[in-house]
């Protein structure tokens, strides 16, 4: 499965930021959010992920390392390719004050929901997404986005 | 002319003669038996021109109260999103804090933990079942689910101690092994319950686990051929069900659809046989798979994954070693190496997965539960459209969609 990175890496050089090789727990690739599309498309077409089984946003702001950014991981499965069992993920990190990235929906349609729920848990947005409104959250929520660690919840 | 063509074309003529008769129109917030849930439809006359799902109704930030609680007492509360299947929604998180740990748990535990799983998915799909056919009019079929299952809960309570939220799983094995004996009164009570569904009498004068459990089995395997004749088979149900809602196996793919929705599409793809997890490589089970991916054959699918997840019980009782069900007593502010895994299951909805961060504390610094239900949203808007109004339980049920699950 690092073979898919090492192709990735090989195919965009530059893009390449970050990336956690471990077959077992996780292969992920981060990318910069200029190439995510191109490195999606790639993924798509040459690999064969052909769809996404969950959109991760990490706050990174309060880990040991600290980085004020948000991380937004795509988890990518296949269902028509053989052999792409392990846990494989694109990824791409987008400034906490401004947080806009493009969207990958028109990629893979099934981020759609996924993409939503990001937006409106972290406050990303994500440019040229179809309908990109709250989904989870009462109408009446004013607070910020509740995942963000600056976000203290009631009684804690 | 097929039935399916013909609805085609109706479908065709009126979705395109709409004019300026659409109306918009809240289907919910209603509680439909399984959470509450909301349709926003857009009709014309009696045809679904576009339908919005509108979950978050049953929303309680599951994913923000995990990185406030350590990592062993997020395991109780994790399991609340979906209780009927609360195995499913454990089995990930614990397998990804033991891939953060390093740890495998011993070989007893990789059987009871398939055995509970099992019980649990057998459990869903009978409420899953129960419900259907409450919503299509067929209530006998919700008497005998719910009279079924009463004694696969009572296993389920006899192993983790709760018939239905038991926090059985913990990293490094399963809370406590499984008991030698069952109470004699539920061998009795079984027992009654046998003569008066079957007729027979049942020759089980043990109260040995193993042997009951055996018995409980083979009981619910014979009783499948009696939903199969009763629900299935029953004009009722195939009227309703038959080429409604077809989802095609590349819309499948394109939309990421997960479970018995994906299967009954025809693609073969099961987490226990791609991606297997503790003792699941050593059971010799099918994956049912669907060819048209109407409403039925999605339910077949599910009534065939019960007999399967039976098979998977009854092997796994005579093949469990004896020893060990967990590495130790994990103190409750255990701390977890840094770093970050994946994990996925197959629950009984479809594929689990979850993403645990770690910054070496006591707590974890992000949880994320990517739930079946949640992925089944936009199969859900894809199959209401250009549907009757008539035809929305049917396709809602034959997801098997659970909105406290997708809410989380």
């Amino acid at each position: 499965m690092s073979a898919i990175v090492e192709q990735v890496e090989a195919k965009f050089s530059s893009a390449v930021v970050e990336k956690v090789l471990d077959e077992k727990k996780l292969v992920k690739v981060v990318v910069s959010p200029e190439n995510l599309r191109q490195v999606a498309l790639y993924l798509r077409d040459t690999m064969g992920f052909d769809h996404v089984k969950a959109v991760t946003g990490v706050d990174l702001s309060r880990l040991l390392k600290k980085e004020n950014k948000i991380e937004v991981i795509y988890h990518l499965g296949s269902y028509t390719r053989e052999g792409l069992t392990a846990e494989v993920a694109l990824s791409t990190k987008v400034d906490k004050s401004n947080p806009h990235m493009p969207t990958l929906t028109d990629i893979w349609p099934s981020c759609e929901y996924h993409e939503r729920e990001v937006y409106e848990m972290f406050g990303v947005v994500f440019e040229g997404h179809p309908d990109l409104r709250r989904l989870l959250l009462p109408e009446y929520w004013m607070d910020i986005p509740p995942m963000l660690k600056e976000y203290e919840p009631a009684g804690r | 002319m097929t039935v399916l063509e013909k609805r085609e074309e109706v479908r065709k003529a009126e979705f395109y003669d709409v004019g300026e008769a659409a109306l918009k129109v809240s289907y919910g917030p209603q509680h439909p038996g399984t959470g509450h849930f909301r349709l926003v439809v857009t009709i014309s006359g009696d045809t679904v021109l576009e339908a919005d799902p509108d979950p978050g109704f049953v929303h309680r930030g599951e994913e923000k109260l995990a990185e406030y609680k350590t990592w062993i007492t997020n395991i109780p509360h994790l399991e609340r999103p979906v209780i009927l299947d609360s195995a499913g929604i454990q089995y990930a998180y614990v397998l990804a804090v033991e891939k953060l740990m390093g740890v495998e748990p011993p070989e007893r535990a990789k059987y009871l933990r398939p055995i509970m799983a099992e019980l649990q998915r057998i459990g869903s799909h009978l409420y899953w079942f129960a419900l259907y056919g409450v919503f299509l009019g067929h209530a006998t079929m919700f008497l005998w689910c719910f009279g079924d299952r009463e004694y696969l809960v009572d296993l389920t309570s006899l192993i983790g101690g709760q018939r239905i939220t038991h926090a059985y799983f913990v990293p490094g094995g399963v809370r406590n092994d499984a008991p030698k004996n069952v109470p004699q009164q539920l061998v009795k009570e079984f027992s009654r319950y046998y003569r008066m569904v079957t007729g027979k009498d049942l020759s089980l004068n043990t109260t040995d686990f193993k042997k009951y459990t055996v018995a409980v089995c083979e009981f619910f395997d014979q009783r499948l051929d009696d939903y199969w004749d009763m629900f299935f088979n029953n004009e009722l149900f195939i009227a309703r069900t038959r080429n409604v809602g077809v989802l095609s196996r590349e819309d499948a793919i394109r939309l990421g659809a997960v479970g018995t929705t994906l299967r009954a599409s025809g693609i073969k793809y099961d987490n226990r046989v791609n991606n297997p997890y503790d003792a699941y490589p050593n059971f010799r089970f099918d994956v049912p798979v669907g060819t048209r991916g109407d409403c039925y054959d999605r339910a077949v699918v599910g009534f065939k994954e019960m007999r399967e997840s039976v098979k998977i019980i009854m092997q796994a009782v005579e093949m469990m070693p004896d020893g060990p069900v967990k590495l130790k007593q994990h103190p409750i502010n255990l701390r977890v190496s840094a770093g970050e895994a994946v994990a996925r299951t197959e629950a009984a909805r479809g594929e689990m997965l979850y993403y645990v961060r770690s910054d070496g504390g006591d707590r974890p610094y992000r949880v994320k539960i990517s739930p079946p239900s949640f992925r089944l949203l936009p199969v859900m808007k894809h199959l209401l459209k250009g549907e009757q109004i008539a035809n929305i339980p049917p396709i809602y049920w034959s997801l098997n969609y659970w909105p406290v699950e997708a809410d989380r």
